[in-house]
């Protein structure tokens, strides 16, 4: 190594004085220094190959792609694709080498295959890159076993060895900055500030994208040498390099060695000037370098290996444009496509796209407003002192002109045009991606072969294999490969710890697995990447879809995934205005809670949601449930319900366990405060100081509120008490207070008879073990008037329907012995039961045992047998 | 940085004549100096410096006048004072607009200097910022096109002399820039006057069968506050003669502070209140809080929030703090503290008593109540909203 790096700082390149090729192009090789997924790159090399015919062109990329090259000759083979190299006992050690259409590596390798012309990658083998990302990131360890998932530490190339096609590369490397290479010297924004540019992106935009074919008439109308451009970009390069060394691209200089070595094979074998090298601008000073095949040997001894193999697969521009991970950093991979396949007029065909996108959206967008914007977006570029609008300026003109200042339609055309939805091809030929293997690998760790046959497995997840099962299985599913279909469990149990699947592998399964290979070389990987955009990229989807997705990046044990969606979760939980959503998707969440402990994932952040949620539901509910018709609360209820027992279920695991005690005895009633600021009846107990206070009890302010407000549907009020009286958190004398206040005659019957049924439904051994709460149903029932009656009678049937025949058959028993005696409201009193009087008047008895009958409905046989008198 | 903020709502309702240089060039006697007067030292500097191609009738170039608004140094090391602060790209796209002869619509919530950049632009493209028609719901056919001298022309009946022209008409006819401010109070039906003289160029007098055609260098800014949409929604052929520009609200929590602190301290003086040096953190507090609510997220980007249906623009920042000030000053021992602000967030916040009540109390219970030193605002704020 110092070797070479002496070498390196020793001679600087040989800038204008020892490169004769720079006019003289038959003197050397073509030494094409390109900007990776540059579109202006991508013409000028596409029109030096048409003007000099080399007969092999050298790529920069690693050396066993020399292999699949043959592949992009193919008409299936449609770009974006990636060259991928996988070591082959850890898919998950992978880098990537994206190609769109408008990569210069992706024009010159079409050229030579489909002109016969060899093709050979230059880079430094993969099979090192592979094994020394491992010395780079000890810590990191490999394979699929660590937790990594995603990118950075599964690619070689997350920091160096050529993970997105950039690497070391000027133009994605101060992109890169960000992802922790900040130290390393960019070279193009020195020549940028050179240049007098801020922002070296558009610097190199202006100097070498927009040079040349002026408006965009495509390669025919460049200067005359197209071979000029480059010969000057590498002079810059050459300069910039004496000054600033390798720029603290170490791993560079080995790489470059080994380019030295494969361009002197070429030359020595093709002759210089038949012998084109298409690479990084950074690295074209590096190849004229004058060091000695012993050194570049040199430089290359001793570096690690490990078995690679190298295929092709499907890529995306939202892939491209992702910053992290296998991405290459092109934030407008679509924008660069477009300038690469306009063939003139990039602009005013730009902004028809955009009109075409918007008109669609239902956006009004005449050909007036394009002129406009066309007008604007030149005189802006104009303004800032560029030679051809650019996509800052288009869309600064699109923002004024099209989208009236609003930045809401731009994020439409930022999402897809600028990036785009173009999704690559890869021909039926191309090797197995790792991802297979690793299924493959999987397959037989948990002993589960794929078969046509459809097959019904049930998992007992607390065993070993039977979990790993699952998780694959979950895994899968998430990935879009329909093998296991969860099926309902054979056995009727419903313990958690139960799961049963239909499996069945259908031949186009293969077909989906090399699909999902985008997303990853393993499982385990491509389910957390999947998860991940799944929940970030179109917004989650509804609120109840993001819930789903949080349950099985549980039940698939992707806790990597787990942080991202919760985050997505939170945040549609928050902007989610419908309480009955909340409601809704809070008992999964703490299902999954539950669930959670089964497998032993830490579910942690989940609580955290389900709580904030549950925080919400509180809020907005006494709101919510504020004049809602008949239909709506009984939906409502419902949601009442389910939210009740989320609740609950969250305060048990909950810190609150201790606070529940406190707040009993406090009866805190905060909710009534939260909610409108005129809870004026209902309970109000002493004022709370605390500012914070258990989930359980703000919830039973809230139930405490909605009790003893008006403006609640009856059914609704009626369920509250309810729950309060469950949960012991209401007296027995306040309920019959409330229950007396609704049942008192100033209440409207049907009003009365719905609470009623929120109230008692459920189970009726309130009604049988209370006598004085009978009683009162009982006082009510008689005094109904006529004209009410009927209307109220489905309801009550409604309600006494439901419960068990036993208890009707009690009810019926006391309605029929009769109260204890009117006077006495006190428990046991008297020989009747608590409640009721001693006698019994017959003729009253009779007179109501039609009414009891209708009341009781239900089968004939109980009534004769309930009401037997 | 001293004197130039500029989203600063001083700025636009008038009280303080920016800048040092500024009293020499007006009449001592003007409150408020025009721009061009204001800053004519500045104008001067530019146009001796500014060798860039000029549109015609245009007092200095594109170039120059988005240094003028931007602010810079010169060659010969003037400085320019920065008159807004804020993204370049809006003044670039603006003044680019207004040199396609496309008319330029600023928009944005109050309190963000629309008015401020359109009396700039107007003083640095044409030297004169006064051709100014206050669009109100009141505003008639004749501010737009022209009215008449009724003496004169129930005298002489129509002609030339008896006709007044209005601040568009001279505009057109000189080749200037024209300003309409609060352009969606106008109603519908003067509104549409416009669309002649921004699309046919042209503002034709059928009681004489003349016309009025524009010079070259005519040019129009209008400004609209985005909050008013619906009141008189611009029609869309109206709309079409426009290229819209957004004026963003302070981009940092800091800049907001600044912002507020100076414009309370201002009022507070007219208002002849106490200063309250303590009271920079309940500034400080209040702006953060119609930040967060404004954004619909936490200043820490952890927590989502709903947003209620209100501005909670900058200027209303200031008359919290100065309500709250009043009330220390009258009412407390003369240090803003959180109860003398927690009303009136709590009315700014809360304009519609069902759905932003809901957003106003998950705010106090999710985030207010986790908030390290921030138990007494809570405390406040659950008092005056129980």
């Amino acid at each position: 190594m110092t070797a070479v790096r002496e070498g390196a700082a020793g001679q600087p390149a040989e800038g204008g004085a020892g490169a004769p090729h720079v006019r003289e192009r038959a003197a050397g090789p073509l030494l094409l220094g390109v900007r990776h997924h540059g579109p202006g790159s991508a013409r000028a090399v596409a029109a030096v190959l048409e003007a000099y015919e080399p007969r092999v062109v050298l790529i920069e990329g690693p050396p066993e792609g020399d292999a699949v090259a043959e592949l992009a000759r193919s008409e299936e083979m449609v770009p974006p694709v990636a060259l991928l190299a996988h070591a082959v006992n850890e898919p998950g050690k992978a880098a990537f080498w994206p190609l769109a259409e408008f990569s210069p590596e992706w024009v010159a390798l079409r050229w030579a295959v489909r002109r016969g012309v060899p093709v050979r990658f230059i880079d430094l083998p993969a099979t090192h890159t592979l094994a020394l990302s491992d010395a780079d990131e000890p810590a990191s360890g490999g394979g699929e076993e660590k937790p990594g998932g995603e990118g950075e530490e599964t690619v070689p190339g997350g920091t160096d060895g050529g993970g997105a096609a950039g690497d070391a590369d000027p133009a994605s490397t101060h992109r890169k900055q960000g992802s922790g290479d900040g130290v390393r010297l960019d070279p193009l924004a020195a020549l940028a500030e050179a240049a007098g540019y801020d922002d070296p992106e558009r610097w190199w935009e202006d100097a070498v994208e927009h040079r040349g074919g002026g408006r965009g008439e495509g390669p025919v109308a460049r200067p005359a040498d197209p071979y000029e451009p480059f010969a000057a970009l590498g002079e810059a390069m050459a300069e910039l390099r004496a000054v600033h060394g390798e720029g603290g691209h170490e791993r560079d200089l080995v790489r470059e060695a080994h380019m030295r070595l494969r361009l002197r094979e070429a030359r020595k074998e093709f002759g210089d000037a038949a012998t084109a090298v298409v690479c990084g601008a950074w690295h074209v000073p590096a190849l004229t370098e004058a060091t000695t095949v012993t050194a570049d040997r040199q430089a290359l001894k001793g570096l690690p290996r490990v078995k690679t193999e190298v295929t092709w697969v499907p890529w995306t521009h939202r892939r491209l444009a992702r910053r992290s991970g296998y991405g290459a950093g092109i934030a407008s991979p679509g924008w660069y496509g477009h300038l690469f396949a306009a063939p003139d007029r990039p602009v005013e065909r730009w902004m028809t796209k955009v009109a075409g996108l918007l008109r669609a959206q239902d956006h009004s967008v005449s050909s007036a407003h394009l002129i406009e914007a066309v007008r604007l977006s030149e005189t802006l570029a104009a303004m800032r002192g560029r030679p051809l609008a650019g996509l800052t300026e288009t869309t600064d003109a699109i923002r004024a002109v099209l989208c009236e200042g609003s930045d809401v339609p731009l994020e439409l055309i930022q999402d897809q045009l600028v990036v785009g939805d173009v999704l690559g091809e890869v021909p039926e030929g191309a090797p197995a991606v790792p991802l297979q293997r690793d299924l493959a690998r999987q397959q037989r760790a948990v002993r589960l072969k794929p078969a046509a046959a459809e097959r019904e497995l049930d998992l007992d997840l607390r065993k070993e294999t039977d979990a790993a099962r699952s998780r694959l299985l979950h895994r899968l599913r998430l990935l879009g490969i329909g093998w296991g279909e969860p099926a309902g469990s054979r056995s009727g149990s419903t313990g958690t710890f139960r799961e049963s699947w239909r499996l069945r592998w259908e031949p186009e399964l293969s077909v989906r697995v090399a699909e999902a290979g985008i997303w990853g070389t393993t499982v385990h990987e491509a389910a957390t990447a999947k998860a991940r955009a799944q929940a970030t990229e179109q917004g989650g989807g509804t609120l109840a879809e993001v819930t789903a997705l949080a349950e099985l990046c549980l039940l698939a044990h992707l806790p990597e995934a787990l942080p991202v969606v919760m985050r997505v979760l939170a945040d549609r939980a928050a902007l989610e205005s419908d309480v009955g959503h909340l409601a809704q998707a809070l008992p999964a969440l703490v299902r999954t809670l539950r669930y959670g402990d089964v497998r032993g994932t830490d579910a942690g952040a989940l609580a955290e949601v389900a709580g904030g949620m549950a925080e919400r539901v509180c809020v907005g509910l006494p709101p919510a449930c504020a004049g809602l018709d008949n239909e709506g609360a009984r939906g409502m209820r419902r949601h009442l319900d389910a939210a009740h027992q989320a609740v609950n279920l969250l305060a048990r695991d909950d810190r609150d366990a201790r606070d529940d005690k406190d707040d009993q005895a406090h009866r805190a009633d905060r909710g009534d405060g939260d909610a409108s600021g005129t809870g004026a009846e209902g309970p109000r107990p002493e004022p709370e100081g605390r500012p914070s206070g258990g989930l359980s009890s703000r919830w039973r302010g809230v139930l405490r509120t909605l009790a003893g407000r008006d403006r609640i549907p009856g059914l609704l009020r009626g369920r509250c008490a309810r729950l309060l009286l469950d949960d012991g958190q209401l007296t027995d004398d306040e309920a019959e207070r409330l229950m007396s206040l609704v049942l008192s005659p100033g209440t409207p019957p049907g009003e009365a008879a719905a609470w009623i049924e929120g109230f008692l439904a459920g189970g009726g051994m309130l009604l049988v073990h209370d006598e004085r709460l009978l009683a009162l149903v009982d006082r009510w029932l008689t005094e109904v008037p006529g004209e009410a009656f009927t209307d109220v009678l489905p309801l009550l049937r409604r309600t006494f329907a439901e419960y068990e025949a036993g208890v009707r058959r009690t009810l019926g028993e006391l309605v029929r012995r009769g109260p204890v005696g009117d006077g006495d409201r006190g428990s046991g009193a008297g020989d009747g039961a608590p409640g009721f009087g001693a006698g019994l008047d017959r003729a009253r008895a009779d007179a109501v045992l039609e009414t009891v009958r209708l009341l009781l409905g239900g089968a004939r046989r109980d009534e004769s047998e309930g009401v037997r008198v | 940085m001293t004197e130039s903020h500029v989203a600063d709502p001083a700025a636009e309702s008038a009280a303080q004549p920016a800048p040092g240089t500024a009293a020499a060039a007006a009449p001592a006697t003007a409150l408020r100096p025009h721009a061009e007067d204001a800053f004519a030292d500045e104008l001067a500097a530019l146009t001796e410096a500014d060798d860039r191609p000029r549109p015609a009738r245009w007092r200095l170039s594109p170039w120059a006048v988005a240094t003028y608004l931007l602010g810079g140094e010169l060659p010969g090391g003037k400085v320019i004072t920065p008159k807004y602060v804020g993204p370049r790209r809006i003044i670039e796209v603006a003044v680019s607009t207004l040199a396609t002869d496309r008319a330029l619509l600023l928009l944005g919530v109050p309190g963000t200097a629309k008015t401020w950049v359109s009396e700039h632009l107007a003083a640095a493209v044409s030297g004169d910022s006064t051709l100014l028609v206050q669009g109100t719901a009141g505003t008639a056919e004749e501010a737009i096109r022209y009215g008449w001298n009724y003496a004169q022309l129930l005298a002489q009946g129509p002609s030339r002399a008896a006709l007044v022209p209005s601040p568009v008409m001279r505009a057109m006819a000189e080749g200037m820039t024209a300003r309409v401010e609060e352009l969606t109070r106008i109603p519908a039906d003067v509104q549409d006057t416009l669309i002649t003289v921004l699309s046919e160029k042209t503002l034709p007098i059928p009681e004489l069968g003349e016309e009025v055609q524009a010079v070259s260098g005519f040019n129009l800014i209008a400004t609209a506050n985005d909050r008013d949409r619906g009141v008189n929604e611009l029609s869309s052929a109206l709309r079409r003669r426009f290229n819209t520009v957004v004026l963003p609200l302070p981009e940092t929590a800091e800049a907001e502070v600044e912002i507020v602190a100076r414009r309370v301290g201002q009022l507070g003086k007219s208002l002849d209140l106490p200063p309250a040096p303590e009271g920079f953190d309940e500034i400080r507090r209040v702006v953060t809080v119609f930040r967060e609510l404004r954004e619909g997220v936490t200043d820490d980007g952890r927590t989502k929030l709903k947003s209620p249906s209100g501005t909670l623009s900058t200027a209303e920042a200031i008359s919290v703090v100065t309500g709250g000030l009043a009330l220390a000053a009258h009412f407390g021992d003369g240090v803003l503290r959180a109860g003398d602000v927690a009303a009136g967030i709590l009315g700014a916040v809360v304009r519609d008593p069902s759905s932003d009540q809901v957003v106003w109390q998950e705010y106090l219970e999710a985030v207010v109540r986790e908030r390290e030193g921030w138990k007494d605002f809570y405390r406040a704020c659950r008092e005056v909203s129980a």
